[in-house]
């Protein structure tokens, strides 16, 4: 087998159409069924009560990023065909922060905000509404962000490269953080608990 | 959709669900990483969402001032980036089927009902203007980032990349560091 699939022309653009389609559902589905149409379950990372984002990113990165390491490892896949995104540093981390400014206020991220809708979440409408706004305000804007946003343009970087250690080394470390992140979690979720009961 | 005053058959005693009618996180966890694994192994590309708004607003402005969205590069970019036509664009299709996905998940829970998430403290209309400001928040910072916690976090995130990674904790950051200030809104 030669994966990725497309890539070896197995179909073409309009059936890649369907295939993004199908995908989306699963997506949709899954966010869903954690609870990631609600805003207040959503928000609950920030104010420590329910980790359920935490959770479940740290567990489907880490599922997707063994099932990739492991499908490569037996040939099946060819890691140099699949898509990641180069690296700017400046323009990457301020995003991170407007975004988890704009997750805590707005309640939502592009993604989960599309499943809310979907739910009947008006708030999320709005949202919406004020996301296309803001990437409107950027494309606007563009010309005079345009330095900073090509600032520090480093390509495609992994962090294998960055911190000089084997692919199959940094994935055994991502599976013992998340692990260690999920017991953390469940710690803090009781505390959060106890601390609610108490007052 | 039922209104928020109608009898809503679908939800026992007309209560909003408890966090704990949720499906476990972890397994959730898996089972999103399988669907984002399979985009990989089938497209050799990862999922996404804001890409698909830029799109719409790239498309629109097109339709509306064609020479003014053709001027700029950024526009551009998703202007030629579909299947023939802007919205035909793998990022769309995806998010249609995200939107079916959550509303078929939804549906088969009895979770689908018309309502504004937040906290028992903060009015509606309030919650509304926080939503729009957030929303444009996000708007510029996903295209900041080229990406959002779809397409950077999650899928950048399972292949590594460094860029990813360190959005992935500014998000953190940024969203902590904001918590205290609007907790009104949610607790």
């Amino acid at each position: 087998m030669s994966a990725p699939l497309y890539k070896f022309g197995l179909f073409g653009d309009e059936l890649s159409l369907v295939v993004a389609f199908v995908i989306g559902l699963g997506f949709g589905f899954f966010l869903e069924r954690a609870g990631f149409g609600s805003a207040r379950k959503l928000t609950g990372q920030f104010y420590l009560t329910d980790l359920a984002v935490f959770k479940v990113m740290f567990s489907a990165i880490v599922t997707a990023m063994l099932g990739v390491f492991y499908l490569g490892w037996v040939g099946w896949l060819d890691l140099s065909l699949i898509y990641v995104g180069p690296t700017w540093l400046p323009s990457q981390i301020v995003g991170g922060l407007l975004l988890g400014i704009g997750f805590v206020v707005g309640g939502y991220c592009p993604g989960t905000s599309v499943v809310a809708v979907a739910t009947g979440a008006l708030d999320a409408v709005v949202f919406l509404f004020g996301l296309t706004l803001g990437i409107f305000g950027f494309g606007e804007a563009y010309d005079a962000l345009a330095g900073f946003v090509q600032a520090g343009a480093m390509g495609t970087v992994v962090l294998p490269d960055v911190l000089g250690v084997p692919y199959g080394q940094v994935v055994l470390g991502v599976v013992l953080l998340a692990l260690a992140g999920f017991v953390g979690a469940e710690a803090v979720e009781r505390w959060s608990a106890r601390r609610s009961e108490r007052s | 959709m039922a209104s928020a005053e109608s009898s809503r058959p679908s939800i026992p005693a007309g209560d909003p669900p408890s966090p704990r009618s949720y499906s476990n996180p972890y397994l959730m966890g898996v089972g999103l990483g399988l669907v984002l694994l399979t985009a990989f192994v089938v497209m050799g590309r990862g999922l996404g969402a804001s890409g698909a708004f830029s799109s719409l607003v790239a498309w629109g402005l097109d339709s509306a001032a064609s020479g003014h969205a053709r001027a700029n590069p950024f526009y551009v970019g998703y202007l030629e980036s579909g299947v023939g036509h802007p919205l035909k664009s793998w990022l769309v299709f995806e998010v249609l089927g995200l939107a079916a996905g959550g509303l078929l998940s939804g549906a088969l829970a009895g979770r689908i009902r018309r309502r504004v998430e937040r906290g028992p403290r903060f009015s509606t209309p309030g919650r509304l203007a926080m939503a729009l400001l957030g929303g444009v928040l996000m708007g510029v910072g996903s295209k900041l980032a080229r990406g959002c916690t779809s397409g950077q976090a999650l899928s950048g995130g399972a292949l590594l990349g460094l860029g990813s990674w360190s959005f992935m904790i500014m998000v953190f950051v940024g969203a902590y560091a904001t918590a205290w200030f609007v907790r009104r809104q949610w607790t």
